[in-house]
């Protein structure tokens, strides 16, 4: 149906990302203002928050970097560290490979590869059929200045909002995950359950002694793997049901 | 801090960018295996949903009263998004019942 029709014109795909990445920006933007109070804490300036936002683009990831950081830690360990806290973004890169279209051109996986996150992860994969780059650089547009900005107006600023503000705003990542893995969860019966189980997994590794000393990147990492390996080797997804999203 | 800062910055970019490039560059193919087509198609879901929850609660070690803006929060979400509503109004109404949960909470505004 909609694969025969041409697509729109790329200013229009462009402006489609664009819209859809603000509610993306607008939670970076109250994200990384935290992650700019944490920065200013260990004494870098809003330039080198802004840059260390600009080229990373990882909350989990920029946490660990500046503790090593303020810690001094050896040039080794900070990339040992900052390749397990961002390891999930290996996962995420291998599905968004299945995504691209043997049509488009090989430079915008070097782009795309730039600004994998978890919110414009999720935004790729929610795009019915193949993955389209332009439409995705208007998502990176708003998402990429809201991250680096922030962060350095929470340097700068330090806590120049009220709290209960910031609070708030700092759900609105999590709403983006529900309005992308709830409607999934509807339709399909697997990832129904898979949802409600993975929420209580999470739960039980956060506060059982045994496993809550765990950084929240390898928890999720560790999770991630073991239950859609689960998952995949007792329902098989049906060749014919995996177009939307894999 | 012991090493020079910018050295530290571009470490973490390039250490950060090989994770997410590699993948991307050296998949030219179709993945053939049955079992990692639906071990990929699984991954997004649960990704999001280990990361959704408890993290939307807040500090688990709170006062019960303190985790019922984002129980709150994750509710709405989750029927709005069960309704069928896009990303930005889940997400703007998450937010809402945070902001109105804490009103109730406390009784003040900010």
């Amino acid at each position: 149906m909609t694969t025969t029709q041409p697509l729109p014109s790329r200013p229009r795909r462009f402006l489609r990302g664009m819209r859809d990445g603000v509610p993306i920006g607008l939670g970076y933007l109250a994200v990384s203002f935290s992650l700019g109070i944490a920065a200013g804490g260990i004494g870098l300036s809003a330039v080198q928050g802004f840059l260390a936002s600009l080229l990373n683009n990882a909350s989990a990831g920029e946490y660990a970097g500046f503790a090593l950081m303020a810690a001094g830690a050896g040039y080794l360990e900070l990339a040992l560290v900052i390749l397990v806290t961002n390891a999930r973004y290996l996962l995420m890169s291998c599905a968004l490979s299945q995504k691209f279209s043997p049509e488009t051109p090989f430079f915008h996986r070097f782009l795309v590869g730039f600004d994998v996150t978890d919110e414009l992860f999720g935004l790729a994969i929610a795009q019915p059929g193949y993955l389209d780059p332009v439409y995705l650089y208007g998502a990176f547009a708003v998402a990429m200045p809201g991250w680096s900005v922030g962060t350095a107006v929470g340097i700068l600023a330090g806590d120049v909002l009220p709290g209960r503000v910031v609070t708030a705003l700092s759900v609105a990542i999590f709403g983006m995950f529900l309005a992308i893995i709830i409607p999934p969860a509807k339709e399909n019966r697997v990832v129904g359950v898979l949802v409600p189980l993975s929420f209580a997994a999470s739960l039980a590794f956060t506060v059982l002694p045994l496993f809550s000393g765990l950084s929240a990147g390898t928890r999720t990492l560790l999770l991630t793997v073991v239950i859609s390996g689960l998952a995949a080797a007792c329902f098989p997804v049906k060749e014919d049901a995996e177009g939307g999203a894999a | 801090m012991s090493g020079n800062v910018y050295v530290y910055i571009f470490l973490m970019a390039a250490v950060t960018y090989a994770v997410r490039v590699l993948p991307l560059t050296l998949i030219r193919r179709q993945i053939e295996s049955r079992f990692l087509r639906s071990f990929l198609y699984y991954v997004p879901y649960v990704t999001l949903a280990v990361m959704t929850f408890p993290a939307i609660l807040g500090d688990l070690n709170a006062p019960l009263m303190q985790l019922l803006p984002g129980l709150a929060a994750l509710a709405v979400g989750v029927a709005l998004a069960w309704a069928g509503a896009g990303l930005f109004p889940v997400a703007a109404a998450c937010c809402a019942a945070v902001f109105l949960a804490e009103w109730l909470r406390t009784g003040t505004l900010l």
